[in-house]
């Protein structure tokens, strides 16, 4: 062997084994043309079977397009077809699309000076529409559940007017109706109000819930101020014995009530910034008595209700001032009160819960010389599970003047609106 | 009724504050588009009860849409009578809310920008609630629950209205 050739086996096997894969594509021969007609051939049957394939799915989609179509159309006939029968049954009003029924309830616990359980009030509102611009309004009320003879309870009719628009913003009312005065005289619903009995102001010296027979105008002035001017059948205090001249002791209800000495109320109320309103109201009594002594008298009332976020302010002064040597003979000519009542809600996953005090002065007796006033502090707290539902559970601590009878207490409720 | 009868009631429409069809124009002011349906299927029929405390009443529901804005007229019952109510929504808030027809005796003070521009900007959260509290005017608590409940339900009708093609 040749001395040159050694390295080149070495060369030749590297070479060899790189190159292996291009000799082994190499090695495999070019398809020959048979072979190349088989592969077009099946290559043109599957086109053949994937353009079939595309037609049919293409008329699928078409058909499924018009299915589609034929459903939209039967849906929107459906649709207007429901919608023209509700317009009919609409357009041929029953008694029951224009008449209104609501109402609210108190059960009342109180326990301290004062044991007992009571449903306080279940009242029913009827309401129907006459027209767009006259309507029909009424308040039933039945208090400590039975009325009658021997009986603790009473039903009342507290409402019953016929409302008139006759502008814009005008309107009057006519009947048995609320007297335009205070917070809780027009709006005393359980849920609206903290603490489970009315406040003792609106109860002594605006002798909540007062209603009389009349006559109102009212509407707005301006944005946000509004007014009512009423005149209506006055009170009838009783001239002797320990509630003579008192204030609350005057209400007849409209019940065979003595007319022969109407009054006059006139309100402002100013509620331009959301959540604020401030209200003022002057009423004049032409005969407190109705004709047995004379006896006219003045009311004085103004009052604010704020709500900004959680917190709530309620602030009210009433004074009575009544002319005649009568009632300054017992000190029953100057009849007034107050409260301030902060408040604090905040919700929660069960529903809204607000903590309040109140704190409360009023004297029927302010004409005299002695101390004859009442103070009572109230404290405790609301819980809503619904808007239209309130548990309410209160304190109220009395300081009463001497000779009278304190009345310190804990209040449970149960009211509700709907 | 003798007594009633002295009183005629003028010709046009007490307590209507704004036609519908001035608030579509103050909406869109070039031209107001064709009216849509927004069909109230069940998920929708059962947000809309959750938001209003009761059922919503109509299958479909009529909207005026251009791009991110559209504009709804609502119903609810104060007191006792229902409120209609315009509602203009842009891009997942309130733009501008307006009571067009007023039939409560009372609490008519929430027809008054005053009133309705607390709600200028609101969004709704997931519970579907408005993210902040409106002050309600005394006296018309009832009436505020309403607009709050029609601003609610604007709002979710809204996010419907905007997502279906």
């Amino acid at each position: 062997m040749p001395q040159n050739l050694r390295p080149f086996p070495a060369l030749t096997l590297g070479l060899a084994i790189a190159l292996s894969p291009m000799t082994t594509a190499l090695a495999q021969e070019p398809p020959s043309r048979e072979e190349m007609w088989r592969t077009i051939q099946a290559q043109q049957k599957q086109l053949q079977a994937l353009t079939k394939k595309l037609a049919k799915t293409t008329k699928k989609a078409e058909t499924t397009e018009k299915k589609v179509e034929a459903s939209e159309e039967r849906i929107e006939a459906t649709g207007a077809m429901v919608e023209q029968v509700r317009e009919a049954s609409n357009a041929q009003p029953g008694w029951w699309q224009k008449t209104q029924i609501g109402g609210y309830g108190e059960l009342h616990y109180n326990g301290g000076d004062k044991e007992e359980i009571d449903f306080h009030r279940f009242v029913l509102f009827v309401g129907h529409d006459f027209t767009d611009s006259i309507r029909f309004f009424s308040e039933l009320e039945l208090e400590h559940s039975i009325a009658g003879d021997g009986k603790s309870g009473e039903i009342e009719l507290e409402q019953a007017y016929i409302e008139i628009d006759f502008s814009e913003f005008h309107r009057t009312t006519l009947g048995l109706q609320m007297i335009p005065i205070g917070i809780l005289n027009e709006t005393h619903e359980p849920p609206t109000f903290f603490g489970v009995e009315r406040n003792p102001i609106e109860s002594n010296i605006v002798p909540s819930t007062w209603w009389e027979g009349g006559a109102k105008f009212s509407g707005e002035l301006w944005e946000g101020i509004s007014y009512d001017a009423m005149v209506h059948s006055g009170l009838e205090t009783p001239t002797t014995g320990s509630s003579a001249f008192k204030i609350r002791n005057g209400r007849n209800k409209v019940s065979n009530a003595s007319a022969s000495d109407g009054a006059y109320t006139g309100r402002l109320r100013w509620t331009a910034l959301p959540g604020v309103e401030f209200g003022v109201t002057g009423q004049y009594q032409s005969d407190l008595t109705q004709g047995v002594i004379d006896t006219s008298a003045t009311l004085f009332e103004v009052h604010t209700d704020v709500r900004q976020g959680p917190w709530g302010l309620r602030a009210l002064f009433a004074r009575w001032d009544l002319r005649g040597i009568a009632p300054e003979a017992i000190g029953r000519d100057v009849q007034q009160g107050w409260y301030v009542e902060p408040s604090y809600r905040f919700q929660t996953q069960i529903g809204e819960v607000g903590v309040f005090t109140r704190f409360n002065e009023w004297d029927n007796n302010a004409g005299s010389n002695g101390d004859t006033q009442f103070q009572q502090i109230d404290f405790g707290f609301n819980y809503w599970p619904h808007e239209d539902v309130v548990l309410k559970l209160d304190f109220q601590v009395q300081d009463a003047p001497a000779g009278e009878t304190e009345d310190d207490r804990v209040n449970l409720g149960l009211g509700f609106q709907f | 009724m003798m007594g009633v009868c002295f009183f005629t009631r003028p010709s046009f429409a007490i307590d209507t504050y704004q036609n519908p069809e001035n608030f579509l124009k103050e909406a869109f002011p070039n031209a107001t588009p064709q009216a849509k349906i927004l069909w109230i299927t069940k998920t929708r029929g059962e947000v809309a009860r959750r938001i209003l405390g009761h059922n919503f009443g109509a299958l479909r529901q009529r909207y005026w849409r251009n791009g991110e804005r559209t504009v709804w007229i609502l119903d609810e019952i104060g007191k006792m009578h229902p409120i209609t109510t315009g509602i203009l929504v842009e891009g997942g808030a309130i733009k501008r809310i307006r009571v067009l027809i007023y039939r409560e005796s009372r609490g008519g003070e929430v027809r008054y920008p005053f009133f309705t521009e607390q709600f200028e900007g609101a969004t709704l959260t997931k519970n579907l609630k408005l993210d902040r509290h409106i002050d309600g005017i005394s006296g018309a608590t009832l009436s505020v629950r309403a607009l709050t409940h029609l601003a609610e339900l604007a709002l979710y009708l809204h996010g419907e209205a905007i997502n279906t093609p």
